[in-house]
């Protein structure tokens, strides 16, 4: 088994490590306990977290609560100390603070407008801080919880203190089980979708985790798990084929799409125009859009796979021997070079099979 | 380590007389994530609610707070193979069935069953248990799920030996993601309530590393995604974003050789047809070759449910790309090392042509 690579990180990139790290060796860690939909039990996993490590030997008090804790929550509370106020869980300074509805707004004159805000300050104090939150209340999910049930909360979470968080844990239950329980007005079909939306951001979250923990590690393996497809546009040929087959497979995978094109000094307007409105409709289709310079455009392309994590490549290619640019030798030195991904060839519309 | 694996045949499942059972999976990324403790949850949860609950297997590894969560559940007690000199105790299916409870829990979904066992896989057991009628709850770890084999190497440098094919997961009714943080689970470790403390500690080194863990999860989390959006669309449950659909359907065509790496090709063949709703088959160009090789892949692709043919030729990419043609494939799948990539990518003309890569460590 050959070793990982190591690299050398650049001074910035150091700094930038070295920061990082004294920031979160002071802060207080956080864990969050991500729910999917009401009810589905999040406050009740992070109590029984506290009492937990409140039974191997921590300092644990409640931040905040819901104000309608019912059945099992309300029985766990009774075993911790609960503060009322930022002020008070900084001068009391324990070593992990629960803290439920992180969406909540505080009462005019509080130290913060959100409570999120709070967890900041008791972070900062160097204090732990464990919370739960439901999927409704993060700002960037609520267009799609919106459009999937119709409504939406009034208050939110940036989605970059979710990012900020050490852990994040999905609470998952069936929705039979909730939909059983008489619970809500949400259907079946709307909680399903609701719970693939909170995994795949639970999954989003650990792919940052894992991206910044092998940064903080020098590894550059190309570790993740998420498909990232890389579309090699040229001015002319199949791009927008090659663009609608990468964006469906980016969709079906929950993938991330980008695309990429090689600049050459000698093309002729009438390309330059084609590439450029290739490039427009990758953007359209939400893809991420680099422009490389070189000279070899296969050296270029398989530098940035590499760097980028890519797990397939599309390209076109050409029946004709007189291009330059795309000719076979380039596909296969492509084939030959991409090890570790997917080389997925697409013959060039306009080009008939003779 | 070699570059493949390959599981052993597949046994035809018999048409079942009863309305099937429901499975329901409860899926992790290691051990001592809580799969089994949250399955045996649910069976005391299914009992309380009146229903007749059995423990089908059950492998205490000596944790104590899972150890207590069968507390008043029925066991059916196991039944011992005897295999040169030694003794294996397996699942005694046709006593759990035999016994006719509504429901049965059933550890560790991926096992491979001792030899002289009726079944060689338990998930086969299972099949069984579900086609009598009887519902089944089991626990099973993302990295045993057959397509992911090479994915989790690459990741892990572990090669995975007892796998369950894809189609047995995803024809599951439910399922659910349990969920622990690596930091959690390290802690867990290292407090011996996932294992003894010697082998904690060279689980430590080897396999529970924070890099592993995170991406093992992952890979869980994204799979469990999967599946529920797959289950809606069985249902025909209305779709949340409207799919840019293909101007035909993808048919995916798998060019079979007797390389070692076939293996990796025919797991990720299936696993992209699987995610883009399309059509999978095989097929290989008979030669003088290694026919013993070629038969091991063709009933890997029996075990995946891939269909496959044999055509004769002695130019085996025109015969590919010509076979291909006629039968209406969008996507040819093959191996850096099959003869000819080059030549077939030629020929391909109209149809796309994929050349998987060969995952490496």
């Amino acid at each position: 088994m050959p070793a990982k690579e190591y690299c050398r990180p650049d001074p910035e990139e150091l700094l930038r490590r070295i920061q990082t790290q004294e920031a979160t060796e002071a802060r207080g860690r956080l864990k969050i306990f991500l729910g999917y939909a009401p009810r589905v039990g999040k406050s009740l996993r992070m109590f029984d977290e506290g009492r937990r490590r409140k039974t191997r030997g921590q300092d644990v008090v409640v931040g905040a609560i819901q104000e309608k804790s019912v059945g099992d929550v309300e029985h766990l509370l009774g075993e911790f100390e609960i503060l009322s106020s930022v002020e008070a869980i900084l001068a009391r300074h324990p070593e992990v603070c629960l803290i439920d509805e992180l969406a909540k707004e505080n009462p005019p004159g509080s130290r913060n407008p959100h409570r999120y805000q709070d967890v900041e300050d008791i972070r900062a104090a160097g204090i732990n801080v464990v919370a739960a939150i439901n999927l409704q209340h993060i700002c960037e999910q609520q267009d799609a919880v919106e459009r999937i049930t119709g409504r939406r909360a009034i208050h939110a979470v940036p989605q970059t203190f979710i990012q900020s968080a050490d852990e994040i844990v999905i609470v998952d239950v069936p929705p039979e089980q909730l939909t059983q329980h008489g619970t809500g007005t949400l259907t079946p079909a709307q909680l399903s979708e609701l719970r693939e939306v909170a995994l795949l951001l639970a999954a989003q979250v650990v792919e940052h985790q894992l991206q910044v923990y092998m940064d903080a590690h020098g590894i550059m393996q190309s570790w993740g798990t998420q498909e990232r497809i890389l579309v090699c546009v040229t001015s002319r040929g199949s791009a927008r084929e090659m663009l609608n087959s990468g964006a469906r497979s980016a969709k079906r995978f929950h993938g991330h799409l980008l695309t990429v094109t090689v600049k050459t000094h000698d093309l002729e307007r009438k390309d330059e125009e084609e590439l450029q409105e290739n490039l427009d409709y990758a953007r359209q289709l939400g893809a991420e859009v680099h422009v490389l310079e070189g000279t070899d455009p296969i050296t270029e392309i398989i530098r940035f796979a590499r760097e980028q994590r890519i797990t397939q490549v599309f390209i076109g290619h050409t029946q004709r021997k007189s291009w330059k640019f795309w000719e076979q030798n380039h596909v296969d030195r492509l084939i030959q070079a991409a090890e570790g991904m997917d080389v997925r060839i697409f013959p060039h519309a306009g080009v008939q099979p003779a | 380590m070699p570059a493949c694996s390959l599981p052993e045949m597949e046994q035809e499942t018999p048409r079942p007389a009863t309305p099937r059972g429901k499975l329901k999976v409860f899926l992790g990324y290691a051990a001592g994530v809580g799969k089994t403790y949250q399955m045996l949850v649910e069976a005391r949860a299914l009992k309380k609610e009146g229903r007749d609950v059995v423990i089908g297997y059950f492998e205490p590894h000596g944790r104590k707070e899972t150890i207590a969560q069968t507390e008043g559940l029925e066991f059916i007690p196991r039944r011992a193979y005897e295999y040169r000199g030694g003794s294996f105790e397996e699942m005694d299916t046709d006593a759990v069935i035999a016994r006719r409870p509504d429901v049965a829990a059933v550890d560790e979904f991926a096992h491979t069953n001792a030899p002289g066992a009726e079944r060689l896989k338990r998930w086969q057991d299972v099949m069984a248990i579900l086609d009598a009628g009887i519902d089944v709850l089991t626990s099973l770890n993302v990295q045993h799920i057959e397509s992911l084999n090479d994915q989790v190497w690459h990741v892990t440098g572990i090669r995975v030996r007892e796998t369950v094919p894809d189609w047995v997961v995803g024809d599951a009714d439910e399922v659910v993601m349990v969920d622990v943080t690596p930091r959690a689970l390290l802690h867990r470790l290292e407090r011996g309530v996932v294992y003894a403390p010697e082998k904690a500690a060279s689980a430590l080194e080897n396999f529970f590393t924070e890099s592993n863990l995170t991406a093992l999860r992952e890979l869980a989390l994204r799979q469990t995604a999967h599946q529920i959006e797959e289950r809606r669309e069985d249902l025909r449950l209305p779709q949340p974003v409207k799919s840019t659909q293909p101007l035909r359907p993808e048919r995916i065509l798998i060019w079979l050789t007797a390389h070692p790496s076939t293996a990796m090709l025919i797991r990720r063949g299936r696993r992209v047809a699987d995610y883009l709703n399309s059509s999978c088959t095989a097929v290989y160009v008979k030669s003088a070759g290694d026919q013993a090789a070629i038969d091991r892949h063709l009933s890997f692709c029996r075990n995946l449910k891939i269909e496959s043919a044999s055509i004769e030729s002695n130019d085996p990419a025109k015969a590919v790309a010509n076979y291909a043609r006629e039968n209406g494939i969008t996507q040819i799948y093959v191996t850096r090392n099959a003869p000819d990539v080059q030549k077939l990518v030629q020929l391909a003309k109209d149809i796309q042509v994929t050349i998987v890569a060969e995952r490496k460590r």
